[in-house]
Parts: structure tokens; sequence; C-alpha cells
């Protein structure tokens, strides 16, 4: 008994002693390294991507997905979104830019609705019809099944730096109007902002919104 | 192009380069398990262990080896978590509550990364990148030693010994794992996922004000996390948030990393035990498990049967625009059919039918591919069941790689195959029984005990991916989840090593023209059917009661 009892002390030993060397390799040699190799050779990109306006600004990231809401007169006020702006996904789960909590850190998150789940359905019709009163213009009618699904479903993240083409395209209209721009410059600047399949064949083709919004500003400050 | 091309080209692509990868990767790990040359800088971490790397160990030395470690890292881990508050970098995070702790030590220890917390508001520098990434490093070395080990009890005759388990882990580390995550790294942060170790800090936002970012080594814990087919994510979105899966490049890499080891080990089965072949029929068992399950998730998505879903117009809920629905589908069955449980888009928004999908993956004990090692030695006890069946079927005593596979064998391939079917429906049993844990459900209906299979299914498979819906940081689901994650890995990791060293042990049998060929599709065959009927049989009732009446109902 005696024996195996110094047995499993001198294994245990060993574990630890194991552990510790490990953790020295692979959690401060390792990631010091990289990240030392990181931020010499892609500063920017081991930083989080940010990108500023032409005033220098910076406006975020060019990842991480935004809100373009109107200012909030009270803080119990439900967000409206500013449509002078392309418009993002919804994001009804726990992702989305700005939430105020224990940190008030960005926190990413899904809605984890299911297909049949009472409010997922009810979120996805009423942001189906909020697409369609948005974006019809007196000269532009929307339709909704010209609506893609992007436009009224919450991402995974919550935090969806892309919409889709088509959804981009449907919006050209109303942003044109709300700013005053012809529609075949906002359509233009749609297409510059249009991002194909990598290599024709990766992922889905995509617009980004705040990219694409920091131009759109840039042209009507112009 | 349509997106149903699009995605088939991804897959595709994806198979060429694990194609391309696979026979440099097999013969390297089957070189750097038999070497019996130590270099350098490996003498100085044994002597630091306290260990002699030349002494073979007979299945009692080796288990004992693998649990005192774990319990080790265990202990390390919850003591980490706790006394979080204390320490310097956390980012002035918190200490983690002791059921948490347990829990999220428990599942990194596992090769599980369950994750009851979010990760960008509860763990700081030191947890994340000084803990919970060191365990995926060394879970995974482990879950390969023991794969090794059970190779090499086929491997060898008339010896006990399975070789030696602390140079098994230190190899694997160091000359498998460390370096193709340095360079993976790299890639992934040249393509955008950050790496820093910045505080909390702001970043201005279009519309005026600042966002709060906190940094983190994210790129160098998200290459490990997929090639160790870890799974938990430095942010709570996993690999659907930006920061970790920036780019459908990316995406593609990082499915790519999941499944490489897994894979290539089957190679390097084939040649520890001297006929590639053997090898051959192993991998494809995996690959057509894998590409029939792909081709359904596939399907199923693209479909969008739901009634929301429909609404939508397409299955987008819960995926990003960048992956799109292949993307999506693609990583969502490589992460369920390996230990993995990263995710790029959420299961629980999925149609019934692809939420079935990632389960029965699950299910069917992680073995196509795979878990980094835990693949390989679930899919040899397989093979030993299929032999056995075989056997019963022309009344002779089976034989698999000139071992005898008596009745030790098979009772111990036995008690591998109930361990996690046992505490998955035992648990889920006795959680729906009680009046408080459905409270934890977001969805109702069949969705919502689909929550709570999926959670054991995950846990007791060491899998970690989720219904997110369910609110799993409650006592009992920390407490339960995290017996059902340690019992899932350890139990199995002590029947597979007593099979092996019995394997060992044995005297070679000469093939006779009796002797079923296990190297020839017809075997393959037979491995699929053994692997989908037991299976079938174990979970279909409850499978019944979830996903299929779900999926059925719409």
């Amino acid at each position: 008994m005696n024996t195996s009892l110094r047995n499993t002390a001198r294994t245990l030993g060993a574990g630890l002693r194991a552990l510790l060397v490990l953790s020295v390799i692979c959690g401060v040699l390792y990631p010091l390294s990289v990240t030392g190799v990181a931020q010499a050779l892609f500063s920017g990109k081991a930083n989080g991507s940010e990108i500023s306006d032409a005033s220098g600004r910076t406006v975020g990231s060019s990842l991480i997905g935004q809100t373009y809401d109107l200012p909030k007169r009270s803080p119990d006020e439900a967000a409206k979104p500013d449509l002078r702006w392309f418009q993002p996904r919804p994001s009804n789960g726990l992702g989305s830019n700005g939430v105020n909590l224990r940190y008030s850190l960005i926190l990413s998150g899904a809605t984890n609705r299911s297909a049949d789940n009472a409010e997922l359905i009810t979120w996805v019709t009423e942001a189906k019809a909020a697409v369609v009163a948005d974006n019809s213009t007196p000269s532009y009618k929307v339709r909704p099944e010209e609506v893609p699904a992007d436009a009224v479903t919450s991402s995974g993240s919550g935090l969806d730096p892309n919409i889709s083409p088509a959804y981009a395209k449907l919006q050209i209209n109303r942003v044109a109007e709300r700013n005053g721009l012809p529609v075949r410059q906002v359509a233009e600047l749609v297409a510059e902002h249009t991002e194909g399949r990598t290599l024709g064949f990766m992922g889905e083709p995509r617009v980004n919104v705040l990219e694409l919004n920091t131009a759109l500003k840039d042209v009507r400050k112009g | 192009m349509s997106p149903v091309t699009a995605g088939v080209l991804q897959l595709l692509a994806l198979i060429s380069a694990l194609a391309l990868a696979y026979r440099p990767l097999g013969d390297h790990m089957a070189q750097v398990y038999s070497a019996e040359k130590h270099y350098r800088p490996e003498k100085w971490i044994y002597r630091a262990i306290g260990a002699d790397p030349s002494a073979s160990m007979h299945w009692p030395a080796y288990l004992r080896g693998v649990l005192a470690f774990s319990v080790v890292g265990v202990l390390f881990l919850y003591a980490l978590q706790r006394l979080q508050g204390a320490l310097p970098g956390s980012l002035g995070f918190v200490s983690i509550d002791p059921d948490q702790a347990f829990n999220t030590a428990a599942s990194f220890v596992a090769n599980t990364n369950w994750q009851s917390y979010y990760g960008e508001q509860a763990m700081g520098h030191v947890v994340q990148t000084g803990g919970l990434a060191v365990q995926n490093f060394v879970s995974a070395a482990v879950g390969m030693a023991v794969a090794v080990a059970l190779v090499r009890g086929f491997s060898r005759f008339r010896t006990g010994e399975l070789g030696n388990f602390w140079t098994d882990l230190v190899r694997g580390t160091v000359r498998i794992l460390l370096p193709i995550s340095v360079v993976g790294a790299i890639v992934l942060v040249a393509c955008g996922v950050i790496q820093n170790f910045s505080g909390i800090h702001g970043v201005g936002q279009f519309t005026g004000g600042t966002q709060q970012w906190n940094g983190g080594a994210v790129a160098s814990q998200e290459v490990i996390k997929e090639l160790g087919t870890n799974g938990g994510g430095y942010f709570n979105a996993n690999s659907a948030h930006p920061f970790e899966n920036p780019t459908p490049f990316t995406n593609l890499f990082e499915i790519f990393l999941i499944l490489l080891i897994p894979s290539a080990l089957t190679r390097t089965f084939g040649r520890m035990v001297g006929n590639l072949r053997q090898g051959y029929a192993i991998l494809a068992t995996m690959a057509t498990i894998w590409l029939s399950f792909t081709a359904l998730m596939m399907w199923t998505e693209f479909a969008h049967h739901g009634p929301a879903l429909q609404i939508a117009g397409g299955a987008m809920e819960g995926k990003e625009t960048r992956f799109g629905i292949g993307g999506s589908a693609v990583f969502a069955v490589a992460t369920t059919l390996t230990s993995t449980g990263a995710v790029n888009s959420f299961h629980s928004s999925y149609t019934g039918l692809g939420g079935g999908i990632t389960m029965l993956g699950m299910q069917l004990g992680e073995i196509a591919p795979g878990g980094v090692g835990s693949g390989l030695y679930g899919m040899l006890v397989m093979a030993v069941i299929a032999v056995f069946i075989a056997g019963l079927m022309v009344g002779r005593t089976p034989e698999y790689l000139g071992k005898k596979i008596g009745i030790r064998q098979v009772k111990l391939a036995a008690c591998y195959i109930l361990v996690t079917p046992a505490l998955v429906l035992c648990f889920t049993a006795v959680a729906m029984a009680l009046p408080t844990p459905a409270d934890s459900m977001t969805n109702s209906g069949a969705h919502g005990f689909s929550e709570i299979l999926y959670a054991y299914t995950s846990g007791a498979n060491n899998n970690g991916s989720a219904f997110a819906g369910l609110n799993a940081d409650t006592q009992w689901f920390n407490t339960t989840i995290g017996i059902a994650m340690l019992l899932g890995r350890f139990l199995p990791i002590v029947f597979v090593l007593a099979l092996a060293g019995s394997l060992a042990e044995q005297r070679p049998v000469p093939a006779t023209s009796g002797t079923l060929r296990t190297d020839k599709p017809l075997y393959a065959g037979l491995l699929v059917g053994t692997i989908l009927i037991i299976t079938g049989l174990t979970y279909f009732p409850a499978l019944a009661l979830g996903p299929l009446a779900e999926g059925l109902a719409t």
C-alpha cells in the first residue's frame, strides 16, 4: 500500500512538472513569439483592422458590424434605424455592437431560436415588413419576395460586417433619396464595394456596410 | 455561380488540400512516434519532468501517466480561474464561480471545450492564453498518445509494452502540434485574426461614440483550437466572430485544420502496423460517412424547411454572410464528426433535420474522422466490433491485424461503446424528469428537448458545441455536464489502453484463407454498417423525440 501511494505521488509530481514545462512552451513562448511576428508583419490586422474616414477619424473595424441608428431621446426608446445610411443585418441575439453590460464590451452571439420558434417567426415577419416599407420610395416599390434572407435574419456573431449584394441593391433608392444623391451614383458606390467570392468559389459575394457608409459619407460632403 | 455549386467547389478544394497533406503528415507522425532519437531540447524537458524517455510502459503505467497528467491539469485550471481576480493580466475580470470553474477545467482537459461562460466578458489573458490554450495543446497530445498506444498494441507481439507516455506527450506537442500552429497562426493573422495583448480599449464608431474591445492572443489560440479538435472559442460567438474567422478563406482553412490530423492519423496507423492498405480502409470508412453527412447537411440547409426559414427565404438565421449556407454546412459537419465543437454558425437555428445531423454526428462517437487521436482509437474499437460480428456470421474466432479478438478484447470494446450512450441517455432522462433543468431552455417543444439532448451528447462525446439557446450556466448543468465530460473522456481511455495491453501480449496469428481481409472495400462497407446500426439502435428513440419530430413537422 505504501509503495503504491508513493508511486501515485511520484506520477502526480511528474504530471505537474510536465504541465508546468509545457505551459511555459505553449502558453508563454508560443503566443509571445506569434504576437511578435504578427505585430512586426501585420500590425494593422493583428490589432483589429481599424479603418478611418476621409478626415482621419477612426470609425471602427472593417470586420465588426455596427448599428446605424438615430440618436435615442430617452434610454427606453426602441432603436430606430437612421435611413440615410445603409443598414446592416438585424441582430436580435446576444451579439450587438454597443451593448452596455458589465464592461460595456462588444458581446457576440446568436439568437439560437429554432426554425419553428414563435418569436423568431415574429422577428422575421416584422423585419420583412420593415425592409419593404423602409426601402420603398415613390419611384421604387420593393416587393416582399425581393427581400433576401440575410436582410431579415440575425447572424451567428451578431456582428456580421457584411450584407448580401441583393440587400445592398434594395437599399440604393432609399439611400439616394434620403441623401439627395442621384441613384446612379449610389449604385456605383455599391458596385465598388461589392466583393465577389474569394478566387471565384469561396464564401458568398458581400458588401461591407461600414466601408460603404464611410465612402457614402465622403460623397455627401464632396 | 449558384451558392450550391460554390459550396460543392469548396468541398472539393478542401478534399484536395487534405489529400495533399495526407502522406507527408501521416508519415511524419509515424516517424515521430517511432524514432529512437531524442532532440536536445526534449531531453531538457524530460529532465525537468523527471522521466526516463526510453523506458517503455505496460498499460497500467501508461494509464497512470495519462490520468495523473489530466488530474493535475484539471486542478491547475480550476485554481487559475478561481484566482483570476487576484492575478495580473486579467483585464479586470473577477474570479470564476466554483461550479463554472469546475465545468470549464473539466471541459478543456477532456478536449471538449464546452463553454458555459462568455469568453470576451469572463476570461482574461492569463486564463485564456496561459491556461485554456495550453490544454488545447496538451489534451490533443494526450489523445494522440492514447491512439498511438493502441496502434502499438496491434503492431507489437509478445510484449505488454506500449511505449512511454511522457515521450509521446512531449513529442506530439513539440514535433506535431506546435510547428503547424506557428505557421497556421501567422496565416490567420495575415487574413485579419487579431493577435495582441491590449487591454480593454475604446475604438471610434461611425455614428459617434466608442465601442469597447478587449484584445487577445486570438490567432495563436484559434489555430490550436481547430488543429487539436478542441473548439473553445476566444469569443462567445466562436468561429462566427469576425476576429476569429474573418474571411471565406480562413473559414476553409479552419475546416482544413480540424480534419487534418484525424484523417492523416490513418496513414500513421497503416505505417505503424506495416500495411498501408489497412489505413486506407479505415480512411475510406471515415470519408464515406463524412461525405454523406456533408451532402445531407447541404441538401437540408439549402432546402430551408421550417416556418421562420421559409418566411425569410433561406436558412441564414445564425449564419454569417461571408460564409453563406455552403461554408456553414461544411463547417457544421466537420466540427461534429470530429470532437471539435467550434462553430461558425449556430446549430440551434439550423433546420430540424440539419440540427439532427449535427447530433447524430457526435453520437456516432466522433470517428469520421473524429478527434485528434480519439477518432482513430474510437474507429479501431469499432473495427474490432465489426470483425467480431463478421466472425459470428461465419462461426470462427475473429482476427484483426494478426491478433485474436477473444473474449477479453470484445468485452473491452463493448464497454467502450457503452460508456457515452449511457452517460448521454441517463443524464438527459434525469434532466428531463427533474423540475428545474427545463427552465434553461430557450425554445419549447421538440426543440427544447433537443437542447438538453444536444448538451449531454456534446459533453459526453467531448465535442463542446451546443444548441446554445440552453442556459448552461446553472449549478445543475455545470456539474452534470462536467461529470459527463470527464467520464466520457477517461473511461473510454481506460478501456482502450487495457485493450492495447491485451493485444500487445499476444503471439501473431498467421493469416489463412479463412481470415477476413480487413484491407478491402467489403470490410470498409461492413464497418460503415456496424457503426450506423449500433448508433441507430442506441439513439433512435431519443432522436425521434427531438430533431426528427421537429424536422418532420414542417
